[in-house]
């Protein structure tokens, strides 16, 4: 197939992300939707890394998975604690910054 | 074949991304995510990306996705402090409906799909268009762990060691965040002296004084 269609598919996720990132109201599920905003712009590197037959943007895909595992580490702590203080798991009702 | 396996690969993917998004149940949404990344790693296969796609199935498929599963365990288990997601019920003090936000969302999303179209499609690169450059398959071409490890290890140095240096500081913070502090229920729990107690000198590691409880 030719580097187009992985595009296509690649733009066709991060949208999907954004919908997910924008209408849940579950922090865990907010941080599952940008997952999927990450890996489409993955996606596209490795897509346009094949197209030049160059290994730079699958260097920074790798870069880019490295930082969603420390984004997942830290949101997931932050989830655990918001949980621990037994306040409610939901963004709507956490937009205050008081704690 | 391959294009027969890219359309398996894509549909799987984009399906796994529908999911994340729709499935109301935080479990589903997590087990949706990793059929969307075991797919995405065969489209990085496609792609001549040996390296990238094992790594995705290892680190993301595996671990991150086990430690999403403990903590949607963990928080979800019980229902105290937990709404839970109703995308039916109307958010409430935001003085709109959550049916408005859905589709303010779905036409966000549109937005960005038609702009993202426009622009990776619409390029004036004809490669595009293209199979992508001459791949000859080798121990050690483009792709395979001696290429990346070599460039990872030589021109992209300083990223590959800011990248262990992010993840030291994530851990960190991960523990800190989540750590217990203050000592397990302190006013709950009443001190009952024990035999051990009068033959164990101060300062000598129960659980309560290592996380910073009362002294016994």
């Amino acid at each position: 197939m030719s580097i187009a269609w992985y595009l296509a598919v690649s733009a066709i996720v991060f949208s999907l992300g954004v919908v997910g990132v924008i209408t849940r109201r579950n922090p865990l599920v907010v941080l599952l939707c940008l997952e999927l905003m990450l890996n489409g712009a993955n996606l596209s590197l490795v897509a346009f890394s094949r197209m030049w037959g160059n290994g730079d943007g699958q260097i920074l895909a790798l870069i880019v998975m490295t930082v969603a595992a420390c984004e997942v580490c830290i949101g997931l702590g932050m989830i655990v604690a918001i949980y621990r203080r037994r306040l409610p798991i939901d963004v709507d009702e956490l937009r205050e910054l008081q704690g | 074949m391959s294009a027969v396996l890219f359309f398996i690969a894509g549909f799987g993917t984009i399906a796994g991304a529908v999911g994340v998004v729709v499935l109301r149940d935080p479990f589903y949404s997590v087990l949706a995510l990793v059929a969307h990344l075991i797919s995405l790693a065969v489209l990085f296969l496609l792609l001549r990306a040996e390296f990238v796609a094992a790594a995705q199935v290892v680190v993301y498929a595996g671990a991150v996705m086990v430690l999403y599963v403990f903590v949607v365990a963990y928080v979800g288990g019980s229902g105290a402090g937990l709404s839970g997601d109703e995308p039916l019920g109307g958010v409430s003090g935001l003085g709109s409906s959550a049916s408005s936000l859905r589709l303010g969302g779905a036409i966000a999303g549109g937005a960005v799909l038609i702009e993202l179209l426009i622009a990776l499609l619409g390029t004036g690169l004809k490669a595009v268009g293209g199979y992508g450059a001459a791949y000859a398959p080798g121990p050690r071409t483009f792709g395979t762990p001696a290429y990346i490890g070599n460039l990872l290890l030589t021109r992209f140095l300083l990223a590959f060691e800011a990248a262990s240096f992010l993840l030291l500081i994530a851990a960190v913070g991960a523990v800190v965040l989540a750590g217990r502090r203050g000592g397990p229920e302190d006013d709950e729990e009443e001190h009952r002296l024990t035999s051990l107690d009068l033959i164990r000198p101060q300062g000598t590691g129960t659980t309560a004084e290592g996380v910073g409880g009362p002294r016994r």
